[in-house]
C-alpha cells in the first residue's frame, strides 16, 4: 500500500521539514504520495512532485483550505487515509495540530515525534523530554505518525518525477473555526529548525535588549537566534525563540549556547547538534557536560570579542 | 458556562528520570509526582475566566490510579469547583483518554474544555486535538491568549514563526502553551477548603469506553550519551577550533 505524507507549506513554498518527513516515509516501503492542501498552492504541489522518491502529489485546492485549519484538513485527510498504510506529517506545530485529529477520526492511536523507523509498524520516539527513548509498535491498521525532522536527513528537493493529481473538492467545512489573522516574525535570518548554525541566549543575557549581541554574531554566521525557556519565561524574547522540550527541537551543525545553564528541558531540544559551544561564567553549569567547546567567561565581554574575531 | 479542565499527574519536572534496568519503562516508584505544568496553566486559565464572570463552574478531570485524587485536590485548591476521577490502574493512551473525556463531556455539557498542550512524561501532545475531533468541536492548540465572549472565543496561538489568531465557535477545545498565564500557588485556606469539595470516582467501563492500548511499548532505553569536550581559554582559541578542528565555520 502507498504512504501518504502531508505537506507543510504556506501556499507558496514547501516547508523543508516535509523533505525530512519524506525521508522517514521512504524507510517504510511503499509508493510515496504527498498531499498538498491549500489555496493557490499549485507551485507547492509542483515542488513536492520533484522531491526525490515522490510518485504522486494529491492537490486539494479550495478557499477553505487557505489557512489549513485542523478541522477542515482533518476531515480531508481522514477521508482519503483508508487507501494508505501510513499517514505522516512533520512534528511541527502544523503537524501536531492536525494529525491527532486525523487519528481520532480514524479510531487510530497516533505516534508522535518519531526519530527512527525500526520496521513498518515499529518506531523510536523520545519521551520524558528525551531522557528516555521508547521503541513502540502500532497495532492499528493505519499508522498515523508525526516525524521529528532532526531524526531524518532530508530527501533531495529535486530529481523526483511525481505526477500531480487534483482532488475534487466539493465543499469545505471549517468546523467552527475561522481565521482572523497571523503575525509572523519577519526575519532575514534562517528559521530555527532549518538553520545550519544557531546561537541561543539564556537567563544570563539579563534582558531582551542584550539579545542584539547575539544577533550581531548570528548575522556574521548566517545563524538563527534561539533562547532557553528561562529567557522566554523572563520575557526577554518571544516563545517562538524557545529551544527545548516545550519549544523547538533543533540539531544544527553548530549550536552556541550563551548564558544558558543547561537545564534538562533545554538540553532535550539541542543535544543532537553536531558541535556544541557553551559560553557561561559559571564553570559548574551543566551545559559544559555536553559541550564540545566550553568557554568559562563573562558573556558581555566575550560576545563583542567574538564578533570582532569573526570579522578577521 | 461550565469549563472542563483535564489534569494529569506526572513525574515532577525537576526530577531527572531514570530508565528501569529491565528497559520496561522509567522509574516512577518513590519519585516526586506533580500536576503536569501545562495542566496547571489550564486550571489557572479556567479560574481566571470564572473570576472574570465568563464561567459558572469549573470541573477538573483526571484519569489514572488512586493517587490522581491528590492531583485533583490540587486543582480544587487552585479554584476548580468539583472533580471527577476516572480511576484505573491500566495504561491509558491518548485515544482512550479522549474517549473517556468524550463520555464525561456528554454528561456535563461544558461550553469550553481546557487542557495542557502536552504532558511532560509521554510528550504525545494529542489528547486535546483527538477529543475535539471526537466531539466535532473546533480547537485552539498552543494558546497564548484567550478571550471568551458570548457564543465564541478568540484565541491567539503560538505557531512556528509567530502568532495566529482564530475565532472558534463554542463549545471548543483549548490547549495551553507556556505564556498563556502564570499559575498561582494554592493558599493554605484554599487547600483546606478543597478537602470538602466533591470528588466523584468513575471507572472506564462505567463510562462505556474500551481503553485497550493500541500501541505496545517494546522497550525504553536511556538516550545515547554525549561526553564533555574541552575548555578553551580565549575567544581566539574558540574561533580557531571551530574553523580548523570542527570545521563548522569558515
Amino acid at each position: 500500500m502507498a504512504i501518504l505524507v502531508i505537506a507543510e507549506h504556506n501556499n507558496a513554498r514547501l516547508a523543508p521539514a516535509t523533505l525530512n518527513t519524506l525521508a522517514a516515509a521512504a524507510k517504510l516501503g511503499g509508493d510515496l504520495h504527498v498531499l498538498v492542501a491549500g489555496s493557490g498552492c499549485r507551485a507547492v504541489a509542483d515542488a513536492a512532485a520533484q522531491a526525490s522518491g515522490v510518485a504522486k502529489v494529491l492537490l486539494a485546492e479550495a478557499a477553505g483550505f487557505e489557512h489549513q485549519g485542523a478541522e477542515a484538513l482533518g476531515s480531508l485527510v481522514a477521508g482519503i487515509a483508508k487507501d494508505y498504510s501510513h499517514v505522516l506529517a512533520p512534528a511541527s506545530v502544523f503537524g501536531k495540530n492536525l494529525l491527532p485529529r486525523v487519528g481520532a477520526l480514524l479510531d487510530v492511536q497516533p505516534i508522535s515525534d518519531i526519530i527512527a523507523v525500526e520496521a513498518a509498524d515499529t518506531f523510536k520516539r523520545p519521551i520524558y523530554a528525551g531522557n528516555a527513548i521508547a521503541t513502540v509498535q502500532s497495532k492499528d491498521a493505519i499508522k498515523v505518525i508525526t516525524v521529528r525532522a532532526t531524526g531524518f536527513d532530508a530527501v533531495a528537493a529535486t530529481g523526483g518525477a511525481g505526477v500531480v493529481e487534483a482532488l475534487p473538492v466539493v465543499s469545505v467545512d471549517l468546523g467552527g473555526s475561522s481565521f482572523v489573522g497571523a503575525e509572523l516574525v519577519k526575519s532575514e535570518r534562517p528559521e530555527l529548525t532549518a538553520a545550519r548554525v544557531i546561537i541561543s541566549g539564556g537567563r544570563g543575557m539579563q534582558s531582551g535588549d542584550n539579545f542584539h549581541l547575539l544577533e550581531a554574531i548570528a548575522d556574521k554566521l548566517g545563524a538563527a537566534v534561539g533562547a532557553s525557556r528561562a529567557a522566554v519565561d523572563a520575557g526577554f524574547v518571544p516563545n517562538d525563540y524557545q529551544v527545548g522540550q516545550t519549544g523547538k527541537i533543533v540539531a544544527p551543525e553548530l549550536y552556541i549556547a550563551v548564558g544558558i545553564s543547561g537545564a534538562i528541558q533545554h538540553l532535550a531540544g539541542m543535544k543532537d547538534s553536531k558541535v556544541i559551544v557553551a559560553i557561561n561564567k559559571d564553570e559548574e553549569a551543566p551545559i559544559f557536560q555536553i559541550a564540545d567547546y566550553g568557554l568559562v567567561a563573562d558573556l558581555f565581554k566575550v560576545l563583542p570579542e567574538l564578533a570582532a574575531e569573526l570579522d578577521k | 458556562m461550565k469549563i472542563l479542565v483535564a489534569v494529569k499527574r506526572v513525574v515532577d519536572y525537576n526530577v531527572k528520570v531514570r530508565v528501569k534496568a529491565d528497559n520496561s519503562g522509567v522509574e516512577t516508584a518513590n519519585v516526586k509526582m506533580a500536576m503536569n505544568p501545562f495542566c496547571e496553566i489550564a486550571v489557572e486559565e479556567a479560574v481566571r475566566l470564572k473570576e472574570a464572570g465568563k464561567a459558572r463552574e469549573i470541573i477538573a478531570v483526571s484519569m489514572g490510579p488512586a493517587s490522581c485524587a491528590e492531583t485533583l485536590r490540587t486543582a480544587l485548591a487552585l479554584g476548580a469547583d468539583r472533580a471527577i476521577h476516572v480511576e484505573t490502574d491500566a495504561e491509558l493512551q491518548p485515544l482512550a483518554v479522549a474517549k473517556l473525556l468524550r463520555s464525561i463531556a456528554a454528561a456535563e455539557q461544558p461550553g469550553l474544555v481546557i487542557l495542557g498542550k502536552q504532558a511532560i512524561d509521554g510528550d504525545n501532545g494529542q489528547v486535546g486535538q483527538m477529543f475535539a475531533a471526537l466531539m466535532g468541536w473546533p480547537q485552539g492548540t498552543n494558546a497564548y491568549k484567550l478571550e471568551v465572549g458570548g457564543e465564541e472565543l478568540t484565541v491567539i496561538r503560538e505557531i512556528d514563526g509567530g502568532l495566529e489568531t482564530l475565532r472558534l465557535r463554542l463549545p471548543a477545545v483549548i490547549t495551553t502553551d507556556l505564556r498563556l498565564n502564570e499559575p498561582r500557588f494554592a493558599s493554605l485556606p484554599n487547600i483546606m477548603k478543597a478537602k470538602k469539595k466533591e470528588l466523584a470516582v468513575k471507572k472506564p467501563d462505567e463510562l462505556g469506553v474500551d481503553i485497550a492500548p493500541r500501541v505496545a511499548t517494546l522497550k525504553v532505553e536511556a538516550p545515547a550519551g554525549r561526553s564533555a569536550g574541552i575548555k578553551v581559554g580565549s575567544v581566539a582559541e574558540l574561533v580557531d577550533k571551530l574553523k580548523n578542528e570542527a570545521k563548522v565555520i569558515q
